[in-house]
């Protein structure tokens, strides 16, 4: 998230793409404050939900069209001349050229150039900017160059026309150009707009240009880094986000450092060199990974041995290791333990019923949770003999939030600490404590190997405080935020930090193995004085005021506690403010700046200058402020695996055939074949599998129902697992609202409750009648007995082992399913 | 008048706010009885809510080692005290009687639970990590040029979760799956 919820009250418009009065009501107080304040509210959603009942306009679209709408802004922007310009010529590479050979799928329908058919990928060495003589990318300012990415943005959206985005999305024309012209015309020095998204957006096979698609737009409005403005991530879980910067994520360690490959990365220098980039924040790499290591081993980690880069595992490919890659390759025996640490994939993940599948050829199971999950008990899942899972399964009881002291970082990266408020209960422990006692046990097996490969993990410390069963926190996030490992002294031989003191910045850190830091991002959070008074910046809490609203001394934001990213942007080239109304971060020539002799000049304002704060507007790379990109712009052009353009594709499964080129299917998407018939998939248009379904969320219910379906104060406030079907499809099946009927897919089938609604329309898709239906996923077949509502059949077994080619995210907000009344 | 729940709790007592949020009833008694009740000789404790990723703040008030009330944090300045009904059942994952307290155990094939001590149980998952580590672990590997590359990795153990847990966990979590050679290292934001 690049902004901060309280500062949405500052939009003049909010386009919510997902339901965030339901699935983040608390959150949704400031789009409140905001139409108070005279903001206007789009909800594009298929369905009618409670965001859409608080919204100006609710715009649905059919699930997994969300480009050719993003793409129709875009081109509406462009054509009616509603775009930021002077932000979109300085602070974005818009006026960059591109490589001539390079091409878009106007031209090659619906590929860019560099396809490889049998490889299923991209050549993608035109996909770059055309340098001059010194290495520097050409620009061409006035944006007319055929070959500026301007131009070529342009010529790529052409077809995204109205009446395209009517055909495909089934927005009727003149609705579109209603929400168009609404969220387009408030842009520009006065006025802000923001996005909202959640996983309506994430979980497609186009998953990541869906999210590209949307910030190119607000690039185009002028709209990141600026109060009211911004892109609003709305994650799941209380701590999804502080989870992704620790990186308990395949691809990556703490700090969104690569995880080392075995080719690209065979040793430290060439990791370093490769990963490195010339220009951008990101020139500091070197410093985050070599404090990470100092981190992870200590002492043990020396510039000898390359600070124990080779004890880390090198990934063998690129394509291997996520979530979904995991029950693939788990069910094909190549998985034999597994440690399910809060998280419930029998019921959670995509084709739950594979991940079960999975889970029955293990030989040994480890699950950490407050509760008996069904992946728990995945040998009493229904049909399943437990005499035939020879899985050995170890359940040891977790401990809540309030149990335990810890820090969480939310939606909008801002890291909070909780107290513990009573001890855990009987054996149950704290997550913190089950990771440092297995490690313990693990050094014990392991004490006198003198194998170099078991040298790393003995050397890694997990005793903190004064009782290696029961970890100090504190510790731990001192550790994550870096201490020096030595004294280190400044050029005149003054002591800045003595050995062990917390580093206040990140500023601050070396790659020499003077600082370890277990995650760059966080540095700050902790201060330390010389005597080793330690201040631990998530616990502050101070509220906000007038002075400030962004509420500075609530907690600590990543990164440098700065509440909106990029507010460089906020200011003009000169470092004024663009307009009085929305200034928030600026250039004071007057203010005391560089020391020693304070020489006038420095960035001020409402919120920390996420900038050098002393680096003047007219300095060299003054006036650019999308600092942890190398070319120091905001991306308009930006290659991924899939393009650097968001292009529509249909998803893997749809009942229609792409109607803006010949490429159905995102050409390098991630299909898993899996034997025994464990993830078959619909042919385009099948008639057995006619309508579109998305999964969803709801109010009273968690996820996967972990810390719902076994609590009666919200176990109870839904009759029963359902699923939403239009009036006009019920009349066609001849549904009753409240009778069961059956929801079934390739993959699996689901008996639920109908609930026969007017939140959901048909579509007309090219003249046709399209049905969409809509299902919530919170349910398993574990519950409260007295509630038999609590418990149900698990939607995830309809859905299929498919992935976005960047991330692996999974397809679940768009594939296909039938409907049949009663039990079938 | 416009009165946030802020000013209203500073100001519990004060008969005009009463009668003011109350649309002419005067609540203001019956409020400031039960605020003194609920909290009398409870501590509070600075809370998080555990459910979606806004972050509400919370007050626990917790008396005897057992917690009697959880509250919106009125401070908090991006939630003003809100909660949702998730977080406002949150007192119910600690005091649940569906809750386990025991470390639970599954032998292969079985159709029950069997209660085993801690001890127990960590002395085996120790065991079962350290022995299928040592079977599988991939220590060389050729890569495409065919030359003999250190990989030290360990594919046949998979870790998944959490978002729900605290940053140290996961960054313990993280430092021991990493340190072992573990690379099926995942979480719920892939989901």
């Amino acid at each position: 998230m690049t902004t901060n919820l309280i500062d949405i009250q500052n939009a003049d418009v909010i386009m919510a793409t997902s339901n965030m009065a339901e699935n983040h009501p608390v959150g949704f107080q400031w789009v409140m404050k905001a139409k108070e304040r005279g903001a206007k509210l789009i909800h594009v959603d298929p369905r009618y939900t409670r965001t859409s009942a608080a919204a100006d306009l609710h715009v649905p679209l059919r699930s997994g069209t969300n480009i050719v709408f993003f793409g129709g802004l875009i081109r509406y922007a462009i054509e009616k001349n509603l775009y930021f310009r002077d932000y979109v010529v300085h602070y974005t590479n818009a006026s960059f050229l591109i490589d001539p050979a390079f091409k878009t799928p106007t031209d090659l329908d619906g590929l860019f150039t560099g396809y490889d058919p049998a490889k299923k990928s991209y050549d993608r060495s035109s996909w770059k900017y055309q340098l001059d003589g010194e290495g520097n990318p050409k620009r061409d300012l006035t944006l007319r160059d055929p070959n500026t990415v301007f131009q070529l943005l342009r010529r790529h959206y052409g077809r995204y026309t109205v009446e395209m985005v009517e055909k495909v999305c089934g927005i009727p024309r003149a609705k579109f150009e209603e929400t168009a012209k609404l969220f387009c015309s408030n842009a520009g020095p006065d006025k802000t707009g923001t996005i909202t998204y959640a996983l309506n957006l994430t979980q497609h096979t186009n998953g990541v240009e869906n999210i590209r698609a949307l910030a190119m737009l607000q690039l185009l409005l002028g709209n990141i880094g600026r109060p009211g403005g911004g892109i609003v991530a709305l994650r799941g879980h209380a701590n999804v986000q502080g989870a992704t910067d620790l990186e308990l994520l395949y691809h990556e360690l703490p700090g969104y450092l690569p995880m080392p490959l075995r080719d690209a990365h065979p040793d430290l220098q060439t990791y370093l060199e490769r990963e490195t980039p010339k220009g951008g924040y990101w020139v500091n790499r070197p410093k985050f990974m070599v404090s990470l290591l100092k981190a992870f081993y200590g002492d043990a980690a020396t510039k000898d041995n390359e600070y124990g880069y080779h004890w880390l595992p090198k990934r063998a490919s690129a394509d291997a290791y996520s979530h979904q890659h995991i029950f693939a390759d788990m069910y094909e025996g190549k998985i034999k333990g597994f440690l399910a640490d809060g998280q419930n994939p029998a019921v959670g993940g995509p084709n739950a019923k594979l991940a079960r599948a999975a889970m029955h050829k293990l030989d040994w199971m480890v699950v950490v949770d407050i509760f008996l999950t069904e992946t728990a008990e995945v040998w009493k899942a229904p049909g399943t003999n437990p005499k035939d899972v020879k899985t050995e399964v170890f359940f040891i009881p977790a401990a809540p939030a309030a149990e335990k002291d810890g820090s969480l970082t939310n939606t909008m990266r801002l890291i909070q600490w909780h107290q513990k408020a009573v001890d855990p209960p009987g054996m149950v422990q704290t997550d913190a404590q089950f990771f440092c006692t297995l490690a313990h046990r693990l050094q014990k097996l392991y004490a006198g190997s003198t194998k170099s490969r078991d040298k790393g993990f003995l050397a890694a410390n997990f005793t903190y405080g004064a009782k290696p069963d029961h970890p100090d926190m504190v510790q731990v996030l001192k550790e994550i935020n870096g201490f020096a490992t030595e004294d280190i002294t400044d050029k005149d031989g003054n002591v800045v930090y003595r050995k062990g003191q917390a580093v206040a910045s990140f500023g601050h850190l070396t790659d020499d193995g003077k600082t370890a830091s277990g995650c760059w991002i966080y540095t700050g959070v902790v201060t330390e004085t010389p005597d080793g008074t330690l201040t631990n910046k998530a616990d502050a809490r101070k509220p906000a005021d007038d002075k400030d609203y962004l509420g500075h001394g609530w907690g600590f934001a990543w990164p440098a506690n700065r509440r909106i990213i990029y507010n460089r942007a906020a200011a003009d080239l000169k470092g004024r403010p663009w307009s009085e109304k929305k200034k928030l971060v600026w250039w004071d020539p007057k203010a005391p700046g560089a020391k020693p002799e304070d020489k006038p000049g420095k960035w001020v304002g409402l919120d920390v200058p996420d900038f050098n704060p002393l680096l003047a507007p007219d300095a060299k790379n003054g006036d650019k402020p999308f600092i942890m990109r190398s070319d120091l712009v905001g991306g308009l052009f930006g290659p991924l695996n899939d393009g650097p353009f968001p292009e529509h594709y249909e998803p893997v499964e749809s009942p229609v055939t792409n109607m803006l080129s010949k490429t159905q299917i995102n050409p390098v998407v991630k299909i898993w074949t899996v034997p025994d018939g464990k993830n078959e998939l619909a042919a385009v248009g099948a008639a057995e599998y006619p309508y579109v379904i998305t999964t969803y969320r709801l109010t009273e219910h968690h996820l996967s129902g972990v810390m719902s379906r076994y609590l009666p104060m919200l176990a109870e406030l839904h009759h029963s697992h359902f699923a939403e079907i239009s009036h006009e499809l019920a009349r066609e099946l001849k549904i009753e609202n409240g009778e069961k009927i059956t929801v079934l897919s390739p993959r699996g089938k689901v008996h639920v409750t109908a609930m026969v609604t007017n939140r959901f329309k048909p579509f007309v898709i090219d003249g046709k009648t399209i049905h969409q239906i809509g299902v919530p996923w919170h349910w398993g077949w574990n519950g409260i007995e007295k509630l038999p509502g609590s418990r149900g059949d698990i939607t995830n077994d309809l859905s299929a082992t498919v992935g976005d080619p960047n991330v692996y995210i999974q397809e679940t907000k768009a594939f296909v399913c039938n409907v049949k009344k009663g039990v079938v | 008048m416009s009165l946030s729940r802020r000013d209203f709790l500073k100001a519990s007592g004060a008969t005009a706010a009463g009668v003011a949020a109350g649309g002419g009833v005067d609540l203001a008694p019956v409020q400031a009885a039960a605020t003194s009740l609920r909290i009398k000789e409870a501590k509070v404790f600075a809370g998080v809510c555990p459910y979606c990723a806004v972050g509400c703040g919370q007050l626990i008030y917790a008396k005897d080692n057992t917690i009697i009330d959880i509250e919106g944090n009125p401070d908090t300045p991006h939630t003003l005290g809100r909660l949702c009904p998730k977080g406002a059942a949150t007192i119910q994952l600690s005091n649940n009687p569906l809750r386990p307290t025991k470390a639970l155990y599954r032998a292969p094939g079985s159709d029950k639970w069997e209660e085993r001590p801690l001890e127990w149980m960590y002395e085996r998952i120790a065991k079962r990590y350290y022995d299928t580590r040592e079977q599988h672990f991939i220590e060389t590997e050729k890569n495409k040029d065919g030359q003999d590359v250190t990989v030290n990795r360990l594919e046949a153990i998979a870790s998944l979760g959490s978002a729900c847990i605290d940053n140290e966990e996961c960054y313990l979590l993280s430092k021991l799956n990493r340190t072992l050679g573990i690379v099926y290292h995942e979480h719920q934001a892939r989901v």
